[in-house]
């Protein structure tokens, strides 16, 4: 039997509201014990002992938005570098969008993942399949096959149904399953136009705009479907005021929907982009600053139920590029710790409220058992120093892929430890 | 028989009480009897002409009612719709009052949309038989099934049918409800929720999302075809995924009552719906009973509604 003490921790437990000074031990990689007096009389014996040294310990990140290049795009990243970089950020568990090559949508690919993950990635992959086959938006996928086999939700990712009759369909049958679909709300029209947010800023730099309202249609339309449907829905990631307010107003009237935020739109708006920075473009786009700041309150108020990276690696050929021809999306977790703090140090936000967004929310999502300091979890865990400051150097990352819209930004909050099922898979030296 | 069932047409059965479906239940009976024997002929509709006008194409109901018809002693004719001027731009009604003009006694009719066989009944003065509407109702189906049922298990009130797959499309369902519920069966209704219609839940049969707990302890298994041809947008992702959680095979029947019996009213889809090794299973599968039962449930409604045509010739 292993076991491992961490004493002298900060233990930051958003499921029993602790935030205090304590220990916590590790016996064959589940949480054997936690609790502010442990350890405060006599160090355990038989155990290694870890000395946190006031730092806090928490549940290990669950991040529901990664996408990795694995199959398809291996230079971009592989399921073994997203570990490393999950790891590098505290992430001890993600969700994995299904947009590879070939795209999740059958059950042995979903296999293929969990197996290629177990063997090669330090950390635990949660496979999400395709809603519809090919994520072509027209004919659902083998969702209860898919289930089957271990995908635990199920999201065309960064592509909006555009019918509202498939959407529903894809609803109904998911509901059948009691299964979570993952939306993207963009209308696809609307957006086809468009390169970044709607606005002057748009408009001066001569890019084509995607106006706020193609958000808030696609989540209108998915609400009364919902409603239709008692379907499970997630929308992955909300970037505006008008959206949000239309989740909180459906969450008000009970029906069963959440909602997640990138740290990019906590953090950056619109103004970012700057000169045409394409590591800065990303789906949804980065929004105004009072749009940022609603997606701050909503993660105050608890509106927005989990914080993601959206790691979403691209390699310079497809980044390098005029801002129109780029292709959207920005790696994100190594740095989805630090960004989500920000609302800690610069919005007042509380420690234990962020980490309820980064753990314990999106564990409950996903019907895990981990996300919680409890006795017989898993011993998922990040210890980390929350005021540490550092300048964002994406040539630290593990990442394959370095295109961080955060390049050069000071920031605080560093990752000491991350442990994953009782083992230390990430260390910072 | 009684003589309980004295309607001009066979529309539906949702207006039919429980005398009415039982005389014809047992008139039924009486011709499985005369089905059986060397000389199957009777002359009840001698003189008579029954025309089989099936807008949709049909192999073993437009064959049932044409044999029904023929050992009645009725002259039939089938007209099906590639024959039909409504190639030619004849409106549906067209068409009715046409044939109606030949002076036909009973037309049997099938069409695709619901609501179309009252709408032609409405207009022409002989008697009309519904062999199906749409998605609204088969009666003649319903009376089959509960004749296969009764002659195989002795009544009906009382047992426990879970009817199973694309409810949403099927008219044979929707009869099914309503005869067994009427005659006091407990009736489930089993369906992934994309096939299951809105508010079937007020049809006052049991809703089941999941084949395996919609099929627990029940004593008959009634299997309904997938209606691919009826789907369009996204109802499934595919027929492997159908099968594995909705097909009939040895181990989801296991659950039913020991000894439960299948139905399928046809065509079967084997490998989707049901498996082949239940299909086949003479012990468990009413299948060809099924098809037996069909024409005697026909004759008996062509004889019953003979009996209503004007200056009928009653039979001792």
């Amino acid at each position: 039997m292993t076991r491992t003490a961490y004493i002298n921790a900060r233990l930051i437990d958003p499921a029993t509201n602790l935030d205090a000074p304590g220990g916590l031990l590790v016996e064959d990689g589940k949480i054997a014990d936690v609790g502010p007096r442990l350890f405060n009389d006599a160090k355990p014996a038989n155990a290694d002992i870890v000395d946190c040294k006031g730092q806090a310990l928490a549940p290990g990140l669950i991040d529901l938005r990664v996408f990795t290049g694995e199959p398809g795009a291996e230079h971009r990243e592989t399921l073994a570098s997203a570990g490393e970089s999950a790891a590098a950020g505290g992430v001890t568990s993600f969700a994995m969008m299904p947009v590879t090559d070939p795209v999740i949508d059958d059950a042995a690919l979903v296999d293929f993942i969990k197996r290629r993950a177990a063997a090669n990635a330090k950390v635990n992959v949660y496979p999400c399949a395709a809603l519809t086959q090919g994520l072509k938006g027209t004919q659902m996928a083998e969702l209860g096959l898919l289930q089957e086999a271990g995908a635990v939700a199920f999201t065309d990712a960064d592509r909006t149904i555009a019918s509202t009759l498939i959407m529903r369909r894809c609803l109904t049958y998911a509901a059948n399953f009691d299964a979570l679909v993952i939306a993207h709300a963009e209308d696809p029209a609307l957006a086809s136009v468009g390169h970044m947010n709607e606005g002057a800023f748009a408009a001066r730099m001569g890019v084509g705009g995607i106006p706020a309202a193609a958000e808030a249609i696609v989540v209108e339309r998915d609400m009364r479907l919902v409603e239709l449907t008692g379907a499970r829905y997630h929308l992955g990631q909300v970037s505006t005021a008008a959206a949000l307010e239309i989740i909180a107003k459906a969450k008000a009237r009970g029906l069963p929907v959440t909602c997640a935020v990138s740290a990019h739109h906590l953090v950056l708006n619109e103004q970012d982009i700057g000169e045409y920075k394409t590591f800065a473009k990303v789906s949804p786009a980065l929004r105004s600053e009072e749009d940022r700041k609603a997606m701050v309150e909503g993660v105050r108020a608890g509106t927005i139920d989990a914080i993601v990276s959206s790691h979403d690696p691209q390699a310079p050929e497809t980044k390098r590029l005029p801002f129109a021809q780029a292709a959207y999306g920005a790696v994100g977790l190594e740095t989805l710790l630090p960004a989500a703090l920000s609302l800690h140090h610069e919005a007042g936000v509380s420690l234990i409220d962020i980490l309820r967004r980064l753990t314990l929310e999106p564990a409950k999502l996903l019907r895990m058992s981990a996300g919680r300091l409890a006795k017989g979890a898993p011993a998922d865990l990040v210890l980390f120093d929350p005021g540490a400051p550092r300048k964002i150097d994406p040539i630290e990352f593990r990442s394959r892929s370095k295109n961080s819209p955060f390049k050069g930004r000071l920031m605080q909050g560093r990752v000491s430890r991350t442990i994953v099922a009782g083992t230390t898979v990430f260390s910072a030296v | 028989m009684t003589g309980l069932f004295a309607r001009q047409h066979l529309l539906a059965i949702a207006p039919l009480t429980r005398q009415e479906i039982e005389s014809l239940l047992d008139l039924g009976a009486e011709y499985v009897d005369l089905n059986r024997q060397i000389s199957k002929k009777r002359d009840t509709l001698r003189g008579r002409t029954l025309i089989n006008l099936f807008f949709e194409p049909s192999t073993r109901t437009q064959s049932s009612f044409e044999l029904a018809g023929k050992r009645l002693g009725a002259d039939t004719m089938n007209m099906s719709v590639n024959q039909s001027s409504l190639k030619k731009g004849e409106t549906l009604i067209d068409t009715a009052m046409t044939l109606n003009a030949m002076r036909p006694d009973i037309i049997v009719i099938r069409h695709q949309d619901s609501g179309a066989v009252a709408l032609l009944a409405d207009k022409v003065s002989c008697s009309v038989v519904n062999a199906g509407d749409g998605a609204h109702e088969h009666p003649t189906q319903a009376l089959l099934d509960a004749l296969t049922i009764r002659r195989r298990l002795g009544r009906i009130e009382g047992l426990t049918v879970a009817i199973c797959g694309d409810v949403l499309h099927s008219r044979v369902a929707r009869s099914n409800v309503h005869l067994l519920t009427k005659l006091g069966a407990r009736v489930r209704l089993v369906a992934p929720r994309t096939l299951m219609p809105a508010g079937a839940a007020t049809w006052g049969a049991e809703i089941f999302t999941d084949l395996r707990e919609g099929i627990k302890g029940a004593d008959i298994v009634m299997m309904l075809r997938l209606q691919m041809e009826r789907m369009t947008g996204s109802f499934l992702p595919s027929q492997r995924e159908y099968f594995h959680f909705y097909g009939l095979d040895r181990e989801k029947l296991a659950l039913a009552k020991p000894g439960a019996l299948v139905m399928h009213p046809g065509p079967m889809n084997r490998g989707v719906e049901i498996d082949s090794a239940i299909a086949d299973d003479i012990d468990r599968s009413l299948i060809h009973e099924q098809v037996e039962m069909g024409v005697a449930a026909r004759m008996a409604v062509l004889d019953a509604l003979a009996r209503q045509l004007p200056n009928a010739e009653r039979k001792v």
